[in-house]
C-alpha cells in the first residue's frame, strides 16, 4: 500500500488536504481534510438583523450570490416576509448571471488543466491562424523559462488523452474563458453594483430600480456568454468526451444526491419544487432506486462532528440547534490525519441518515428523473448520452464524467432561461409592476430558513432571531455535504472520500486521477 | 531585451524612439526615456510574483481574474510570472510546494509577495497548507520579499473573521509584520472586498515603473486610490447637497438615484476611489444599486455595523460644517437651513433608527 498525499489541493476555493491510500493501482480508502477555520457563524451572532447578510455572504468569493441571497431569504422567513415577484426576478438574474461566470470558469480554469495538456498543444499542427497564434504565444511563454503557474503540472502523464490538436484548441479556449467570465461579472455588477459581494439584496427583495441601459447592457452580456457557450463549451466537452469514456467509471460514490433547488420559476410564492431545478433527492441510485423523494429540512438534516475539530456533542443535530465553536485536537500545523480521530474543519451534514452528493449531477438528476416532462434537462442529457455512444444508459453519468457533463449542459440551460427572465422584467415594468422591495419590520423575532443551490451545490441558511438581532445562525454549504468527514456510529465515509475510492492511480509520485475526481466535485 | 527586439525587428534606436513615445504619452518628457527604457529592460525578464493564500474565499483572485484592462491572460502572460497561486497553478501537493520553495530561494530578496487571506493567530491551526501553518508560511514569504502587496480587506485588516470575536486571531499583514519586526515599509494594502483589480494592477505598474511604492496613509493604503472619501466623489453627491434622499429601497426615490445616506450608506466615512474607478470594467458600483458599507475600512464590520441605519457624525450642508449626529439631532437645528433633512433625521431617531449603534465613534476628518 502506498499512502498519497495532496496538500494543497490546488485549483479549487478553499483549502483542502486529501489522504488515499492506494493497493494494486486504485485507491482503497481517502480522507479529505479542510484545513482553514473562520467562524463565521460565530461571528454574525449578536449582530442586528439586517446587516447579517453582509457577514455571511464573505462564505464564499466563488459562489458569493447565492450566499448573500440565501441568507437574505433566511432572514426574510425569519421575519416572516417575502420578497415582491420583481424582487426574486432581479435576484433570479443574479443568480444566472454567477453561474454563467461559474461554470465556465470551472470547465477550464479549475478543472480544465487535468485533461487538457498544455504542453502537448505545442507541438500541435495548427489548423488556423487564430489556433497559430495562441500557440506561438504559448510556445514564447514557454520558451522564456519562466513557465511560473504551469511549472510541475503533470504533462507527461499517460492520462492525458487528447491529441495534440484537441490539446490545442482546449487551451485557446482556456485563455478564451477567462474573458467570457470577466462578461458574465460584469453583467452580475450591472445589478450587483460590483462582483464577487452583490450589495442590492437585503431582507426584502432588491434594493434599487433597474434601468433601461442597465438591462440592456445585461442582456447584451448574457448573449455574449451564452453564444460561447453554445458554440464552444458545449462542442468542447462533445469533443473531449470521447476521449476520456473512462471517467464513466469512475467516482461514482455512495449513489445519494440532493439538490434544494435553484432559480424561481413560482414568482409569487417561491415554491422550491416548481424551480428551474427543483427541490429533490435521490437516494441509494446504485441499489436502483431512482425515484424521486422530497427533503423536509427539519426532519431530514443532521450536522454530525464525529471527526470534525468542533464542539463534541452527541449525534447529529439540526442546524437551528447546531453548535459551532472551534476545538483542534491535532498536530499543529496538520502535517497528517489522524485517521481514527478528528481530522478536519468541516462538520458532516447528513440527509435522511447517511452521507449526500450535491451540485450539478444532483441538480441535473433530480430534473430529469422527476421535473416536468418538458424540462430542458431531459432533451440534453438524452442527446448528450446518445452523442457518446451511451444512449438510453444514463447510470454512466453517475460519476465523474457525469459532473462534468451536467456542469455544462446545465449552464446551457441557465444560458438559455436567462434570456427569459431579462423579458419577463422588461414585461412586468412595462405593465406598471414598479415593486421591487417588501418593508421590513423593525426588530423581528422568528426562526427562518432558506435551501438554494450553489453553483457547487445545495446551499443553505438557517437563522434564530430575537428583537431584531441574530441569536443563532447556522450555514450548510456544499462542502459541507461533499466534503464531509467521516461522521456517524459508523464512521461513514463523506461522499468525496467515498467516491475516491476505486479511483486508479498510474503513479502515486503524480496523483493527476485522484484530482480528476476531487475537481468533478468542484471543491 | 535585445532578443526580444530583434524577433520584432527593431534596433536599439528604435527602441529607445518608442521610450520617447511612452513618455510624450505619459507627459514626463525626454528627461525620463532612460528611466523608461531601463524599467522596461528590467521587465524582459518578467518579475517573479507569489500569491498566497490563507484565510479568504478566494473572491480576490476571483475579482483580479475579471480584470479587461489590462487583460487577465495579458498579466499572467505576457507582465508578471505568477509563480504560485494556488487557485490557477497546474501541479498541485508536493510539486506546488516544490515550485514555491524553488521560487523564493531564485528570486530572494527580489520577487513581489501577494497576500489574498488573513494568518491565523490565535488557532494556528486554523489554517495550514502541505503541513505549515499560516504563521509560519506568511514569516518566511514576507521577510524575502521585494514588495508585499496585501489583497483585499482579509490581508490587510483581517476582514470578517477578525471581526467579534474573532474566534481564530485572524489578522492582516500589516498587524503582522510589526507583530514579527518584518519592515512594512514594501508593505501596499489594497483593501476593499474583494480588491479591486484596477488597484493592484496599477500598484504593480507603479512600483516597478518607479521603483518605489506609492506614498500611502497610516494603514499603508496608497493616496492615489484611498486618499479621498466615497461620498466626496459620489455620483449621487449633487442630491445630498440638495437634501434629496431616499427613504426606502426600490422607491421611487431610489428609481431616481437620491442620496443613500438614510438608508445607512457609509460613503462619507470610507476612503476609497471606488466612486471613479467602478468595479467589473466600469459596469456599475455598490453606491449604483446598493449602499456602500465601509469595506475598505479597518475593523469595519464592528465600527460601520448596523449598515441599514444612518450614520451620525456626517456634516448635513447648509449648517455651515456642522456635523449632524444621533446626540445632536433636533436639538435646534430645525430652524436652519436644511430643516427638512433634520426632519427626517429625528422622525428616524424616534422611530430607532438611529438609537442602536453599536458604536458611532467614526471621527470625520474633514469635510467641504
Amino acid at each position: 500500500m502506498a499512502k498519497v498525499v495532496i496538500d494543497p489541493v490546488t485549483r479549487i476555493e478553499g483549502h483542502l488536504r486529501v489522504e488515499v491510500e492506494v493497493e494494486n493501482g486504485k485507491v482503497v480508502d481517502a480522507w479529505a481534510s479542510s484545513t482553514m477555520f473562520r467562524g463565521l457563524e460565530m461571528i454574525v451572532e449578536n449582530r442586528p438583523w439586517m446587516d447579517a447578510w453582509h457577514y455571511t455572504h464573505r462564505v464564499c468569493g466563488v459562489c458569493p450570490t447565492p450566499h448573500g441571497h440565501n441568507s437574505a431569504m433566511a432572514l426574510e422567513s425569519a421575519a416572516g416576509i417575502v420578497p415582491p415577484p420583481n424582487g426574486r426576478l432581479m435576484r433570479n438574474l443574479l443568480e444566472c448571471a454567477q453561474l454563467l461566470h461559474d461554470h465556465v470558469l470551472w470547465f477550464y480554469i479549475l478543472n480544465g488543466l487535468d485533461y487538457v495538456n498544455v504542453v502537448s498543444a505545442l507541438s500541435a499542427k495548427a489548423s488556423s491562424p487564430q489556433l497559430k497564434a495562441v500557440q506561438d504565444r504559448l510556445k514564447a511563454f514557454v520558451d522564456s523559462g519562466q513557465l511560473g503557474f504551469l511549472e510541475n503540472g503533470y504533462w507527461d502523464h499517460p492520462a492525458y488523452a487528447l491529441d495534440p490538436e484537441l490539446n490545442l484548441q482546449l487551451a485557446a479556449h482556456y485563455l478564451e474563458s477567462i474573458k467570457v467570465q470577466a462578461v458574465a461579472s460584469e453583467a452580475s455588477a450591472l445589478f450587483g453594483g460590483k462582483f464577487p459581494y452583490q450589495m442590492s439584496t437585503p431582507p426584502g427583495g432588491f434594493s434599487s430600480v433597474p434601468h433601461e441601459d442597465q438591462i440592456n447592457q445585461f442582456e447584451a452580456k448574457v448573449r455574449e456568454v451564452k453564444s460561447w457557450i453554445d458554440g464552444t463549451l458545449v462542442p468542447d466537452l462533445m469533443a473531449i468526451a470521447p476521449f476520456y469514456l473512462d471517467q464513466a467509471g469512475i467516482g461514482q460514490g455512495h449513489g445519494n444526491y440532493f439538490t434544494w433547488g435553484v432559480i424561481d420559476e413560482d414568482l409569487e410564492g417561491g415554491d422550491p419544487y416548481k424551480r428551474l431545478f427543483p427541490r429533490g433527492g435521490v437516494f441509494g441510485a446504485f441499489d436502483g432506486n431512482l425515484s424521486v423523494q422530497q427533503v423536509d429540512q427539519k426532519a431530514d438534516v443532521r450536522e454530525w462532528v464525529t471527526s470534525s475539530w468542533n464542539t463534541q456533542y452527541e449525534g447529529g443535530l439540526h442546524p437551528w440547534e447546531g453548535i459551532t465553536g472551534p476545538d483542534f485536537t491535532g498536530i499543529e500545523g496538520i502535517p497528517e490525519i489522524d485517521r481514527n480521530g478528528r481530522y478536519a474543519w468541516e462538520k458532516s451534514a447528513h440527509m435522511k441518515g447517511a452521507p449526500v452528493e450535491v451540485g450539478p449531477l444532483a441538480q441535473m438528476l433530480v430534473a430529469y428523473l422527476g421535473g416536468p416532462a418538458d424540462h430542458p434537462a431531459k432533451k440534453l442529457i438524452d442527446d448528450t448520452l446518445a452523442a457518446i455512444g451511451q444512449a438510453g444508459n444514463p447510470a454512466v453519468l453517475l460519476s465523474n464524467l457525469g459532473r462534468i457533463a451536467a456542469r455544462v449542459l446545465k449552464v446551457k440551460i441557465i444560458g438559455d432561461k436567462t434570456l427569459d427572465y431579462v423579458a419577463q422584467l422588461r414585461e412586468n415594468m412595462a405593465a406598471g409592476d414598479m415593486n421591487f422591495y417588501t418593508p421590513v419590520p423593525d426588530k423581528p423575532t422568528g426562526q427562518g430558513f432558506s435551501g438554494w443551490d450553489a453553483p457547487r451545490g445545495a446551499l443553505a441558511h438557517w437563522a434564530t432571531l430575537e428583537d431584531g438581532r441574530v441569536k443563532h445562525y447556522q450555514i450548510i454549504t456544499p462542502s459541507g455535504w461533499n466534503f464531509a468527514p467521516r461522521a456517524g456510529d459508523g464512521r461513514v465515509r463523506g461522499p468525496v472520500e467515498q467516491a475516491l475510492v476505486g479511483t486508479p492511480v498510474a503513479d502515486p509520485e503524480r496523483p493527476l486521477e485522484v484530482l480528476r475526481t476531487l475537481h468533478s466535485f468542484d471543491p | 531585451m535585445k532578443d526580444i527586439l530583434a524577433a520584432h525587428g527593431l534596433t536599439r534606436r528604435d527602441f529607445l524612439k518608442v521610450c520617447g513615445g511612452l513618455a510624450a504619452v505619459m507627459g514626463l518628457g525626454q528627461a525620463a526615456v532612460p528611466g523608461i527604457a531601463r524599467a522596461l529592460e528590467r521587465a524582459a525578464k518578467r518579475p517573479p510574483v507569489i500569491w498566497l493564500d490563507f484565510q479568504e474565499c478566494l473572491g480576490c483572485t476571483e475579482s483580479v481574474s475579471k480584470s479587461r484592462y489590462p487583460d487577465f491572460v495579458n498579466v499572467v502572460l505576457d507582465m508578471i510570472s505568477l509563480e504560485y497561486s494556488e487557485a490557477l497553478m497546474a501541479g498541485a501537493g508536493h510539486q506546488a510546494e516544490a515550485k514555491l520553495k524553488q521560487s523564493m530561494a531564485d528570486n530572494k530578496g527580489a520577487y513581489v509577495l501577494v497576500v489574498e487571506g488573513s494568518v491565523a493567530t490565535k488557532i494556528p491551526s486554523a489554517m495550514t497548507i502541505a503541513g505549515r501553518t499560516s504563521v509560519d508560511i506568511a514569516r518566511e514569504a514576507l521577510t524575502d520579499a521585494a514588495l508585499v502587496i496585501a489583497v483585499g480587506n482579509c490581508a490587510s485588516f483581517g476582514n470578517v473573521q477578525a471581526a467579534y470575536p474573532n474566534p481564530s486571531g485572524a489578522m492582516g499583514m500589516l498587524a503582522f509584520m510589526e507583530q514579527e519586526g518584518i519592515d512594512t515599509g514594501k508593505l501596499i494594502q489594497l483593501p476593499t472586498c474583494p480588491v479591486n483589480p484596477i488597484h493592484l494592477t496599477s500598484s504593480v505598474t507603479y512600483f516597478l515603473t518607479y521603483g518605489k511604492v506609492p506614498e500611502t496613509d497610516q494603514y499603508r493604503r496608497p493616496k492615489i486610490f484611498f486618499g479621498r472619501k466615497v461620498h466626496d466623489e459620489c455620483q449621487r453627491r449633487a442630491h445630498f447637497d440638495e437634501g434629496r434622499f431616499v427613504e426606502a429601497f426600490g422607491s421611487e426615490e431610489e428609481n431616481q438615484r437620491y442620496c443613500l445616506y438614510k438608508m445607512g450608506c457609509r460613503g462619507p466615512h470610507t476612503y476609497s476611489d471606488c466612486a471613479t474607478v467602478l468595479w467589473n470594467n466600469r459596469s456599475n458600483w455598490c453606491v449604483g444599486t446598493g449602499q456602500c458599507i465601509g469595506c475598505s475600512e479597518k475593523d469595519f464590520w464592528d465600527e460601520l455595523s448596523d449598515f441599514y441605519a444612518p450614520m451620525p457624525g456626517v456634516a448635513i450642508p447648509g449648517f455651515g460644517g456642522i456635523r449632524v449626529g444621533a446626540d445632536t439631532v433636533g436639538i435646534g437645528l430645525a430652524a436652519v437651513t436644511g430643516g427638512a433633512i433634520v426632519a427626517h433625521l429625528a422622525v428616524s431617531a424616534a422611530k430607532g433608527r438611529l438609537g442602536h449603534n453599536d458604536d458611532g465613534s467614526v471621527t470625520e476628518e474633514k469635510e467641504a
